[in-house]
């Protein structure tokens, strides 16, 4: 059967086991505050609650591409809203992970025009080639196989996405040349930074 | 091939960026608004162009902007709607990556018209490279002195900014995005009171789609009554259409609205025809929400006419023999694709991107994927059918959004069509549980 049981997919925090708080201290560099007020002045006074999602997103990047408890709390303390704002909205949207991946996120699409152009398949070979299940880590830490509904390239497809980047018209030899590639790289690039450019 | 209107100047090198566009004629548009026009007369062009929302549900633009509450003292937002997540569409994508500067442009001339001082930009946090491209179109418009302060000297000013969503199909909901935009959970609101009255903030808001915003600027330079000419009576002017599947060339193509879909499906300037050789077996026109329909179904209508790519003659015969336009995502299926999986896979989509807030969608979506799964793989009962059936009809319109209908319509029209394929699947375990995917026709 699918795994997914009779809950929503849509997490909440009680459904999520938000993660337990710790010692850890959180400090944003006077760089990221920076940049962190330059998107709340997008919004009207008062509004700065709306800054939490592109917020969200460039401090998930800053800090190992997830989102610990403390750092919620951090993020809430800066716009000035209650920690269980942040949590509702951290556990709703997808993009955002509440447990720390592998340094690569291989997020393949498995939606219906993907699937019909061997999206199926392209999920079974990675499974095998990285010799783990959908969801899970790769041993020497680096890679995480997710699968994702429809990434909006269905024209392109079979369709994966790792980080900005959209590889399109997948083959087994591309994928080959892509994990060779990313194992060979030791730091991940910046322009693979996309919060902290873009925004 | 037919006019292009939006596409026009797609193939120009380096057109994305605002010194090439704007000596292709580009801001054109913002300069004949804003120095010759009156809000108003802008509005009435749109009005007059008959234009409607290419964001799915085709409603009647000017409609839209002539429900905004203009009596109201509160600010007014506009917002574009770049959230595009359907199955099969990927149109916004490419007129955004292509074009920033036309839907820049086209959204100049449209806050002009509502007199709007702040619009937003909502993109898919998927789309990551297109916030880049957007900053950098916004950027240089502003240094160019086409948003900020006395735009033109015209003492107009406006800002757009770009807000990224974070995965979540039902964001591309209006009242959802709204939700979103003011960083919450994407949960879509009751209306009435609809976001024209009570929108982004409580203030009076309006939400377009990206392609709709785009097809301002051409509207305003050629008139609102010369676009109406364009395409047919009830559906004016040209739609992108996203073509993706089985086919020679996936792509997005601009058509005139009115074409015939044999000509979209089988002329090499469009889709080319079908992939390897192998026959059509259904097409999904209008991104995997609208209903699945056979080739016979699509070809032509149940009248036996012809069916054209437009609003009235793809929604002919209502859902008993027709499907809807929606938002252009054309996916086509050939002969060797499984529908009983396909519609699992849909539902499972729809599982996943329910927001959870109404019981019939949160509920339903789960079990038909379930029960949807079980056929699939050869352990379903011939009364799953019914069930289907049953469900798919307890969600539609029972929830808050359209997101409920959006996951009914793909179950409840895949067993109105091919109903011999699920009992198939039924009445043959030993078959089915042993092929991963694919057609079942050859072992009939």
């Amino acid at each position: 059967m699918p795994k997914n049981e009779l809950i929503m997919h849509r997490g909440n925090y009680i459904n999520h086991r938000l993660r337990v708080k710790t010692q850890e201290e959180i400090n944003l560099s006077a760089e990221i505050l920076k940049k962190i007020h330059k998107i709340i002045q997008r919004y009207p006074q008062g509004k700065q609650k709306s800054a939490l999602l592109p917020v969200l997103h460039l401090v998930q990047e800053e800090f190992g591409s997830h989102l610990s408890v403390n750092l919620m709390d951090k993020v809430a303390e800066i716009l000035s809203i209650q920690a269980i704002e942040v949590y509702e909205v951290a556990s709703f949207y997808s993009q955002f992970n509440l447990d720390k991946p592998g340094k690569y996120v291989l997020e393949v699409c498995h939606t219906a025009p993907c699937a019909i152009c061997g999206g199926d398949d392209i999920v079974d070979y990675l499974k095998e080639k990285l010799q783990i299940e959908v969801g899970e880590t790769s041993a020497d830490g680096l890679f995480t196989l997710k699968t994702v509904e429809c990434l909006g390239a269905c024209g392109y497809a079979p369709v994966m996405q790792v980080d900005t980047e959209f590889i399109e018209n997948l083959d087994t030899e591309k994928i080959d040349q892509l994990i060779e590639t990313l194992k060979k790289q030791t730091e991940k690039p910046h322009e693979l930074r996309w919060a902290e450019r873009f925004f | 091939m037919g006019r292009k209107i939006l596409l026009e100047k797609v193939d120009i090198q380096g057109i994305e960026c605002f010194d090439v566009w704007r000596t292709n004629g580009g801001y054109a548009c913002v300069e004949k608004a804003l120095g010759q026009m009156k809000p108003e007369e802008v509005q009435a062009e749109v009005i007059a162009s008959t234009l409607r929302g290419r964001g799915g549900a085709g409603f009647p633009t000017g409609q839209k902007w002539l429900w905004l509450d203009r009596k109201s003292d509160k600010p007014r937002y506009l917002l574009c709607n770049c959230d595009e997540s359907e199955p099969g569409t990927f149109k916004d994508r490419y007129l955004v990556e292509k074009l920033p500067h036309l839907l820049i442009e086209g959204m100049i001339c449209s806050s002009y018209a509502l007199g709007v001082n702040t619009a937003y930009i909502y993109v898919r946090g998927e789309f990551k490279y297109l916030i880049g491209i957007l900053n950098k179109a916004l950027n240089e418009a502003r240094k160019n002195k086409f948003l900020g302060e006395n735009i033109l000297h015209c003492g107009y000013n406006l800002d757009i900014h770009v807000h990224s969503g974070a995965g979540a199909y039902i964001c591309g909901e209006e009242t959802a995005l709204i939700e979103s935009l003011e960083g919450k959970r994407g949960n879509p609101r009751i209306k009435p009171p609809f976001p024209a009255v009570k929108g982004l903030y409580d203030c009076p808001t309006v939400v377009n789609n990206v392609e709709t915003l785009a097809a301002v600027s051409p509207i305003i330079m050629m008139g609102g009554t010369e676009y109406a000419k364009i395409g047919t009576k009830a559906s004016a002017g040209t739609k992108l259409i996203s073509a993706c599947g089985n086919i020679n060339n996936p792509g997005v193509y601009e058509i005139e609205l009115g074409l015939p879909v044999e000509e979209f499906l089988f002329d090499p300037n469009y889709c080319g025809g079908i992939k390897n050789g192998k026959k059509l077996k259904a097409i999904i026109a209008g991104g995997s929400s609208v209903p699945i329909l056979p080739a016979g179904l699509i070809l032509n209508t149940g009248k036996g006419e012809k069916r054209l790519m437009s609003y009235e003659s793809l929604s002919d015969g209502g859902f008993a023999s027709g499907t809807m336009l929606g938002s252009g995502g054309f996916i086509v299926y050939d002969q060797d694709q499984c529908i009983v999986r396909n519609t699992w896979n849909l539902t499972r989509f729809y599982h996943h991107e329910s927001c959870g807030q109404c019981s019939p969608c949160r509920e339903g979506t789960s079990w038909m994927e379930k029960i949807l799964w079980r056929i699939e793989n050869g352990q379903g009962r011939i009364k799953d059918l019914d069930v289907l059936v049953q469900i798919s009809k307890n969600i539609e319109g029972n929830t808050i959004c359209p997101l409920g209908d959006a996951a009914a319509w793909p179950v409840a029209s895949a067993i109105r069509h091919f109903r011999h394929e699920f009992e198939f699947h039924v009445e043959h375990p030993e078959i089915v549980s042993k092929i991963k995917h694919g057609d079942i026709d050859q072992y009939k």
